[in-house]
């Protein structure tokens, strides 16, 4: 059963430890600029909104390119870049219409959420459980998935 | 059913595996011209600077991918399609039959009409075979002079920096990558790129190309200078590879002409990629965009009404990103703008950075970035979604920079905090 | 390791920036942060310098935890000479700026000397250069973070910066840094204008690594968390009321100081209590709290985010505060609030935003403030001072000009802003200014908290909460209960809390964990990240010597033992009403034992075997 991500931002409090786990976990020490995930504050609404790839099915990224550096884990169903393909031609980070695929300037490579291979670190770090990651077919997600897409052509399924 | 696709780039193979997808029975066939596997010119910079081998640039890693997916690939030049039989000729001179066709030929390099553009040394930037001769004489210390500083040219500007030749850079044009970005990034660019040891001469034409002593070249511009050269690199332009269809009754201009379903005037031939006069999302006009996320998407959705499945497409955000030389840029849509709009900059010369959004009404209909690396598809969703922004657009109007909150801000349903009290 | 071992020196006289490295030994001896930060300003600068002058130093400083997944690591510290008390000034801030500075690779940047003209410090990484900052000068520290924001094009650029308050002089002016959190205390903002730097602004992508023992650290910090998440006060009271869960809890107790220190208890104080911050409002249907927040890897969130009734009178036409910022903390509430008499939330949380735009200590400013009102109901100030306000406790108009006029340096405010002493002094009052060593006092009164008195006397940066909160064990019972109507024990108390807060605030972390941690549940945290053994035998010693450490700095400064002491009012006017009611602070009786506790003679300095002992 495939899981997701699922974010409820009425729970965050913007303490960034999602962004160290993640970070830590893919990095190798903490540092938050680097981290997939990523908690953008409003400080006028009051609200800190966790945001990452909803490794959406129209993969605008995987269809992008133009490598095969981003690949469908059959697992966790997550779109992951690998590494060693990427050329660093950043085609994904500007077909991605949710901009959650970064290029990273230290690496050469570009990085997204790749759900830590079915064992997301931001959740596990989350003291608040506003990142949970669950059955793909328990709300959250779709809702997020929906909202997203919301306004995009649908021509691209 | 039988598909053919002509054309083994993106557009091809992505048409190639879509049409597998969509259709486990039919049968098909790609063709493609050059001797390679299917492969990336997105990727030729990077083999050029040895980040990667040649198999690095291949679309497709797996050897037996395409023999896994049952698509034949054919490699051939198509010379003619005889659109009446619904069949192809090739170079060998046997024939295709079809009962749909994808024209995905890609583009071509345009040769500049300049004296001396046959001689040895001078080449385009466009094929592996392309790459294989200029890594040969791009030698530490070479003379390389680089003709159009368009989006090709800068993004193998790096590759040939990093391969420690002397670099000069000529542009007819009075900015670097005039039709990406605004005279603002464009200087920027280029102040950075001289920054780095390049020479770049904006307003600038290469007059005519003279053998010099020791196979070298001498490049003569329009300002009386010139320029000793061991290898010349033209990147000018690109057209379309619609010549093997004069005769075929199919309509072209730029590029073969499609409707809205990426179809041909004949019911049974499609077009995808660089050589599809496809629509642009921002304009709405039938444009060649020549981009790599174009011709994903036309692949894919060009194979959809092949099979039966009838998908509009809604027109492609023409986009580029580039890195001269570590410099990252982006731009997207009407960068611009347009009559009436309103729009906001952010400059700081001094670091590269550059944000300019353009907006109608609320709606961001397009923007250029230097210097930002982070949430950049955003800008392309917002266009592409055409979001009405309402407040956010007065708050990207103070601040640009916050365009993921404009997004997050405008489609997010966000309760409070009650949770936890 | 956990130390980036990075320090940035910025000479603002001559221009110039260098890079050095970490002196290790003091790293060893005092942890980080406000210990090592101390320990470099005690070698560097002449304590008896003028605060304000070129010849004072500032250290923006790290501590090893900072930037790391322990939880509330992202504290960083400001640390000066007092510009307020002419002490030692360490005031300590989250938000996210402590984690930014750590990981564009500094544990500390030390700012020397004066700029000729406005400036302020850009660092990315590895690259800081000093930028004119004659355009943010005169700006608040508000719009100075907007503009720093929009000019640097980066929505993550972390600023720390000074009003227009510090500007003109005012002595308790703080740094604000990541809009709604601030090294607070003790002028350190007004040292910061003093060196004409406006603002510092960072951004770091180099991230925080070399954990001495990471399968250690996470063991350690994971258990922390727990720990925190499952206590009382830490997992649910300031989550859900923030510190103000004690206004009402320490008005019972009978140690509210009411309308300067006159009374125990507000009569008011339930209607600007944190509970009354869930309350709807009935002007626009809602609730003054909105959320509450996080700073930098903390899971506590204590942070208040709230909004004023945008029909309030104080912010009627000025949409610019009609949206969420930072919410009251109980010590604002209480020198805005119930220091002044004033029970309108409202205008409370009002001029909270006001002091957290120009960057001015709310404490301070309440408590002096209150003085001022007691002055003016003397009629000892008038009118005409005033230019016409009535100064009258209870008066939340009253608050709110004089919240304007002193964050912004104008008129009278100019007088407010040098604090209640020095406003006391110039009226021939000196005994009216509720103040230890120049500093104004926090929200708990002496008389109903005994332990406390000895805390304020003894605090090395005048009257603080924060040097050694026996609140938590005289009124919450942590770690365990004592009286706080007697000073048996007390200076013994003193002395632990002090030494265990030092080196908290020495390691990166907020002191707010210490009402669930004890050092033996932070010693290991700090054990497995940094390089040797760190016990909390170990950690209390390097508490005990940076307490002493400080000590010298302000005897060196010219501070003695008769500074150790609480104003007349305190020990000699009994509480009225309360559980404390016929009490005054018996200091008399706990000072003698506190200096021998410490090692110091009866004067109360360090003796030279207890320096020795402790390495000094």
């Amino acid at each position: 059963m495939l899981r997701s991500l699922q974010i409820e931002p009425e729970k965050c409090t913007g303490c960034l430890q999602c962004e160290m786990a993640c970070s830590y976990q893919a990095e190798g020490v903490f540092n938050p600029s680097k981290s997939r995930i990523k908690i953008f504050a409003f400080h006028h609404e009051g609200r800190f909104v966790p945001y990452t790839c909803t490794q959406c099915t129209e993969a605008w990224c995987m269809h992008a390119c133009p490598v095969e550096a981003i690949v469908i884990n059959q697992v966790t169903g997550a779109k992951e870049v690998v590494e060693d393909i990427c050329v660093g031609c950043k085609v994904c980070t500007i077909a991605c219409p949710f901009g959650t695929v970064n290029y990273n300037q230290d690496t050469a490579v570009v990085q997204k959420c790749d759900l830590c291979g079915g064992d997301p670190e931001c959740a596990k770090a989350c003291p608040t459980q506003a990142i949970t990651y669950v059955a793909s077919e328990q709300g959250g997600i779709n809702r997020m998935r929906a909202h997203a897409a919301e306004n995009l052509p649908q021509d691209n399924a | 059913m039988k598909h053919v696709i002509i054309g083994a780039g993106p557009s091809g193979v992505i048409a190639a595996e879509t049409l597998r997808k969509l259709d486990s029975t039919s049968s098909v066939i790609m063709v493609g011209d050059e001797s390679e596997e299917p492969y990336s010119r997105m990727a030729l910079p990077y083999y050029l600077t040895n980040k990667i081998e040649e198999s690095g640039t291949y679309l497709r890693k797996d050897a037996d991918h395409y023999s896994d997916k049952k698509i034949d690939v054919i490699r051939d030049r198509v010379s003619k399609i005889d659109t009446k039989a619904k069949s192809l000729k090739l170079d060998n001179h046997s024939a295709i039959d079809y009962d749909k066709l994808l024209i995905a030929t890609g583009s071509h390099p345009v040769s500049p009409p300049i004296d001396g553009m046959e001689l040895p040394g001078i080449h385009s930037c466009w094929t592996l075979e392309d790459g294989r001769n200029i890594i040969k004489r791009a030698k530490p210390g070479a003379n390389v002079v680089l003709m159009g500083a368009g989006f090709i040219g800068c993004i193998i500007l790096e590759a040939l920096a990093l391969r420690k030749v002397n670099l000069t850079v000529i542009e007819m044009d009075d900015r670097m990558v005039p039709r990406m970005m605004d005279q603002n990034a464009g200087n920027l660019i280029r102040g950075w790129c001289q920054n780095k040891g390049v020479n770049v001469l904006t307003s600038t034409r290469v007059d005519a190309i003279e053998k010099a002593n020791g196979g070298a070249l001498k490049v003569r511009l329009n300002n009386g200078d010139a320029l000793d050269a061991d290898l010349v690199i033209s990147a000018t332009g690109v057209a379309a590879n619609i010549q093997f269809l004069a005769g075929s009754g199919l309509k072209t201009d730029f590029g073969v002409l499609v409707n809205d379903r990426l179809q041909s005037n004949m019911p049974d031939i499609y077009a995808a990629g660089d050589v599809c006069q496809g629509k642009d999302f921002s304009t709405g006009q039938y444009t060649v965009q020549a981009i790599q996320p174009t011709a994903a998407d036309h692949g894919r959705i060009a194979a959809m009404n092949m099979t039966g499945k009838n998908m509009l497409h809604q027109g492609c955000v023409n986009m580029n990103v580039l890195d001269t030389m570590g410099l990252i840029s982006s731009s997207y849509g009407l960068w611009m703008g347009v009559d009436g709009g309103e729009s906001v900059k952010r400059c700081d010369n001094d670091r590269y950075r550059y944000l300019s959004l353009q907006f109608e009404d609320d709606i961001l209909i397009g923007a250029q970035s230097l210097g930002l690396t982070q949430h950049v598809g955003v800008l392309h969703g917002l266009i592409r979604t055409k979001l009405k922004l309402g407040k956010w657009k007065d708050n990207l109007l103070k601040d640009p920079t916050r365009i993921m909150e404009a997004y997050l801000g405008t489609t997010q349903a966000i309760g409070h905090n009650a949770g936890i009290i | 390791m956990a130390w980036t071992r990075n320090v940035l020196r910025v000479n603002l006289t001559s221009g110039s920036i260098t890079h050095e490295s970490l002196n290790m030994q003091w790293a060893n001896d005092y942890l980080g942060q406000r210990g090592l930060a101390t320990k470099y300003l005690s070698e560097e600068i002449d304590p008896k310098c003028d605060a304000l002058s070129p010849e004072n130093k500032m250290i923006m400083t790290t501590g090893p935890l900072t930037g790391t997944m322990a939880s509330t690591a992202g504290r960083y510290s400001v640390v000066t000479k007092s510009p307020l008390t002419g002490a030692i000034a360490c005031s300590n801030s989250g938000g996210y700026i402590g984690n930014e500075m750590k990981n564009a690779g500094w544990d500390m940047v030390i700012f020397e000397g004066k700029s000729p003209h406005p400036v302020y410090l850009y660092i990315e990484n590895d690259k800081a250069e000093l930028l004119s900052a004659e355009k943010l000068w005169g700006k608040s520290a508000w719009a100075t973070d907007e503009l720093l924001h929009s000019i640097h094009q980066d929505p993550l650029l972390r600023v720390a910066v000074v009003g227009r308050a510090a500007e003109k002089g005012c002595l308790f002016s703080a740094i604000v840094n990541d809009l709604h959190r601030a090294a607070g205390r003790s002028g350190v903002g007004t040292v910061m204008a003093s060196k004409n730097l406006k603002a510092v602004a960072i951004r770091g992508t180099l991230g925080v690594g070399s954990i001495s023992d990471p399968a250690k650290f996470f063991k350690a910090t994971e258990d922390g968390k727990k720990i925190l998440a499952e206590n009382a006060v830490t997992g649910e009271g300031l989550p859900a009321l923030g510190t103000q869960v004690l206004m009402n809890i320490i008005n019972e107790v009978g140690a509210l100081p009411t309308r300067n220190h006159q009374e125990v208890q507000f009569e008011g104080a339930s209607e600007i209590s944190g509970e009354a911050m869930l309350e709807i409002r009935k002007g626009d249907g809602k609730a003054n709290l909105t959320t509450n927040g996080a700073c930098f890897g903390c899971t506590i969130a204590c942070q208040r985010i709230s909004t004023v009734d945008k029909n309030h009178f104080s912010v009627k036409d000025k949409p610019e505060y009609h949206g969420n910022s930072g919410g009251l903390e109980f010590e604002n509430a209480w020198s805005l609030g119930t220091d002044c008499g004033i029970d309108d939330l409202d205008a409370i949380t009002f001029a909270n935003f006001l002091c957290n735009e120009d960057a001015v200590d709310p404490i301070s400013l309440g408590a002096t403030i209150a003085a001022a009102m007691e002055l003016f109901e003397e009629g000892v100030i008038t009118v005409e001072d005033t230019g016409g306000m009535e100064l009258r406790f209870g008066s939340a108009e009253a608050l709110i000009w004089a919240t304007e006029v002193t964050v912004k340096g104008e008129g009278f405010g100019l007088e407010l802003g040098k604090g209640s002493k020095r406003l006391c002094e110039k009226y021939a009052r000196p005994e009216i200014s509720m103040t230890v060593k120049g500093q104004e006092f926090p929200a708990y009164d002496p008389r109903g908290i005994q332990g406390m008195g000895l805390a304020y006397a003894t605090s090395n940066r005048g009257a603080c909460h924060l040097r050694g909160y026996t609140v938590a064990s005289e009124i919450m019972g942590i770690p365990e209960k004592t009286d706080p109507l007697v000073t048996d024990g007390k200076p013994a108390l003193v002395k632990a809390f002090q030494d265990a807060t030092a080196v908290v605030d020495s390691a990166g972390i907020c002191v707010f964990t210490t009402f669930a941690w004890s050092l033996e549940d932070i010693a290991p945290q700090i054990d497995a990240a940094c390089e040797g053994d760190w016990n909390a035998e170990r950690c209390l010693e390097v508490g005990e010597r940076i307490w002493n450490m400080e000590r010298d700095f302000n005897l060196a400064a010219g501070l003695t033992g008769k500074d150790d002491t609480l104003p007349k009012r305190l020990l000699k006017d009994v509480a009225k009403s309360g559980p404390a009611t016929g009490k005054a602070n018996d200091l008399h009786k706990m000072l003698p034992e506190y200096y021998e506790l410490r090692g110091w003679s009866p004067e109360g300095v360090p003796t030279d075997a207890t320096r020795s002992r402790l390495g000094l």
